[in-house]
């Protein structure tokens, strides 16, 4: 949104991503020469191999997406965070292992290790594709939000440098993964991150986060027949006022400058709050707090109204440890702030109003997915199948599965499994603390979650803000290129040469694949400038969801039934991948994207792996057992 | 361990064991994420309960069910290792 740029930022995040790119160049320059990278993979030591899994796997949804939830929502992004690390249980105790006894190198190959089928082959690219893109989205929204604030750029151009520095990637250093790059991105992430907590336990909770910080402003009003009449600032001038679902908004002006303000009525005094509004005019242009955007006056919010400690009001609490953080929150009071969006005179007006909420209710579930009483079932269902496609979404990832390959042994592959497990573990638990901690000291861009966990840094200094968000952004990048890297696979080596037979000569291959990455890449950019809004965690949450659905059937039924079939297989992808992305296509996220009311979207669920995990299963068995010709298989195990 | 991982699973015993482990950790992870889960659909004013220290249930429970995925980790791990090297020493003597 609108933010001052540093040039000490600029240095250091310049200076970071140089560094990060020029390791990655170097070791993918010494692991060519090394016959064949995947294989000679057991160089790696376990340990090293087990961070830079976690740097992997802690992208932009879980640094900038969670914490960005949980500023904004409370305990209802921490949902995200033990859903992610329940996920990797599965993979763990059920998956790993046994998919690396198929001795295979990609998800598509192990898959069709006993069957020989192209039907497979093609479902499986194609869901690594759809997933992949799918899991691209949130990363590209996620590059974008950070170099606005960092380096003062929209978010388009954002999402753009990474699309383009990304594809120089995979184009210049090949396929080579850059394990020792995402083992310094990892360790660098959990060791700042563990600094930013950290700092904001040593300040505690306190009713003002900074001196230079904005407390919103209350005026007296007089009514008559419910119209304001009258302020007590006899400098404002009231221009209109709007209902809105039972809230009054209140439009004044000042010096030629416009605001809104809410109406709280009482009954016998009533007074004006003062909002932060985002006002889109008819010539097309932007204010911000009534000025343009250079003006700087959409400031930063999130603050607590009260400090309460064992039942006794005060300022502040001074250095505090996690537990007591969080009760001490929980007896507390934040202020939140809600959004209203209506036409007012031929402007679009967005209206952000102070929600002074309980702090009991941010250490619980239920502000994001309403589950209290009274929510509606589908908003129960919701948080239903939002932990479902998490805890079944992990192991069904191409760009994690294929991560064991590389390792020599069944014991690396668990060890590093373990040492993944307790990184990303710890840097979850992390997560609550920096999310709350943004919430309550001014760190909140209203327009957008995602940039909360970087700003909370920058409160503590710009220096730590440029280090944590060139982190941030090198880790995108890694993940990208991971990404772009496995979809071009998929469409080079999965489809054009095994489903299609092209005959290819290696350099054609080659061709084939940076051709694809290209083009990934772009889809991959034009995704992640229509998605800018949508909070990442909340994206990836649907790519685990389609994930979940299109592969995990097929997996565990694989491994663990021994009738399953070639047929049953590619029908569980087809079906499990085509419903969970109609379902995400007429969800209410969608329909506002589409600009259309949510309420009107003909499939209540936002998150489709309710329905559409059980149904990707369902087909698997059903045609299995229709189409059991003897055919069917040594059982992998038993 | 160091060969190839074709070589090395040929000869590793232990597989079904371990096969059994990771399936019972599972479902014992699974009741009890499942538990947080239904309790969250079903009762979700119980996550707001206080308990041990003044904590509530939601974070109790959600904290809890990170600690334990590590802590079964290193435990299965550690059957895991002891399988292998029990079960395929025993075969090479």
């Amino acid at each position: 949104m609108i933010y001052q740029i540093s040039s000490t930022a600029i240095i250091i995040f310049i200076a970071f991503v140089l560094t990060v790119l020029g390791l990655s160049f170097f070791f993918a320059r010494k692991t060519k020469s090394a016959s064949g990278y995947y294989a000679a993979g057991g160089q790696i030591h376990w340990a090293v191999n087990g961070i830079a899994f976690a740097g992997d796997y802690l992208s932009a949804a879980s640094f900038l997406g969670i914490c960005g939830m949980i500023a904004f929502f409370g305990y209802d992004g921490f949902l995200y965070s033990i859903g992610y690390l329940a996920g990797w249980v599965v993979a763990l105790f059920l998956v790993a292992e046994p998919l690396k006894r198929l001795g295979k190198y990609t998800f598509a190959d192990a898959l069709d290790a006993r069957f020989d089928s192209r039907a497979i082959k093609l479902t499986a690219a194609i869901s690594t594709l759809v997933v992949s893109i799918f899991y691209l989205i949130p990363q590209m929204v996620g590059a974008g939000a950070l170099v606005t604030p960092l380096l003062g750029l929209p978010h388009w151009v954002g999402v753009v440098m990474v699309g383009a520095v990304v594809i120089l990637i995979v184009a210049t250093a090949g396929m080579t993964s850059t394990t020792y790059v995402q083992f310094i991105k990892g360790g660098l992430l959990i060791v700042f991150s563990l600094i930013v907590v950290i700092l904001v336990l040593n300040k505690g909770i306190k009713r003002t986060p900074s001196p230079d910080y904005h407390q919103p402003i209350v005026l007296a009003a007089t009514l008559a027949d419910g119209r304001v009449e009258a302020v007590a600032d006899s400098s404002y001038r009231v221009l209109g006022q709007r209902e809105e679902n039972g809230l009054t908004f209140v439009k004044m002006t000042r010096a030629g400058i416009d605001s809104w303000w809410k109406l709280n009525a009482g009954p016998t005094a009533a007074e004006l709050e003062e909002t932060l509004t985002e006002v889109v005019r008819k010539d097309g242009s932007t204010l911000y707090n009534g000025e343009p955007k250079e003006a700087g006056k959409f400031y930063q919010v999130g603050h607590v109204s009260k400090v309460v400690v064992d039942g006794r009001e005060v300022e502040k609490t001074g250095p505090i440890g996690p537990f007591k953080f969080i009760k001490t929150l929980g007896a507390s009071e934040v202020v939140r702030f809600s959004k209203k969006t209506f036409a007012f005179e031929d402007e679009r007006v967005t209206v952000y109003f102070q929600n002074v909420t309980a702090g009991s209710d941010i250490i619980k579930p239920g502000l994001y997915y309403k589950l209290e009483k009274g929510a509606s079932i589908w908003s129960r269902l919701d948080f239903l199948s939002l932990m479902l496609a998490l805890f079944l979404g992990t192991s069904a990832l191409p760009h994690i599965l294929i991560r064991y390959y590389t390792v020599p042994s069944q014991r690396a592959a668990r060890k590093s499994t373990i040492v993944a497990i307790s990184a990303i573990g710890f840097f979850y638990i992390l997560t609550l603390y920096l999310g709350t901690g943004a919430m309550i000291n001014g760190s909140l861009d209203l327009g957008s979650s995602n940039m909360s966990a970087p700003l909370l840094a920058k409160t503590f200094g710009i220096t730590l803000f440029s280090i944590i968000s060139a982190i941030a952004f090198a880790t995108i990048l890694g993940t990208v290129s991971g990404l772009i890297v496995a979809s071009s696979g998929a469409v080079a080596h999965d489809l054009m040469d095994k489903y299609m037979k092209i005959g290819m000569t290696e350099k054609q291959k080659v061709r084939a694949g940076r051709i694809a990455a290209v083009c990934v890449g772009i889809v991959a950019i034009l995704l992640g400038i229509l998605f800018e809004k949508q909070n990442v965690s909340f994206l990836v949450g649907l790519a685990f969801a389609i994930a979940a659905s299109a592969n995990l059937p097929a997996i565990l039924m694989l491994l663990f039934w021994k009738r399953t079939t070639a047929k049953g297989i590619s029908w569980a992808i087809v079906v499990g991948m085509t419903t969970s992305l109609i379902l995400i296509l007429l969800s209410p996220t969608m329909y506002e994207i589409y600009g259309l009311p949510a309420a009107s979207a003909p499939v209540p669920l936002k998150n489709p792996g309710l329905i559409s995990i059980p149904l990707g299963f369902l087909t698997l068995v059903i045609v299995s057992l229709l189409s059991k010709k003897r055919q069917a298989s040594p059982a992998l195990e038993k | 361990m160091l060969h190839e991982p074709s070589v090395e699973l040929g000869k590793d015993k232990s597989i079904p064991q371990k096969t059994r482990l990771g399936v019972v950790m599972f479902l014992v992870y699974m009741v009890v994420y499942s538990g947080f889960v239904l309790i969250g659909t079903m009762f979700p004013e119980a996550l707001g309960v206080e308990f041990i220290g003044g904590q509530n249930l939601a974070f109790l429970y959600g904290m809890g069910l990170i600690v334990l995925a590590v802590v079964m980790g290193l435990i299965y791990n550690f059957f895991c290792t002891r399988l292998e090297d029990r079960l395929n020493k025993e075969e090479q003597a």
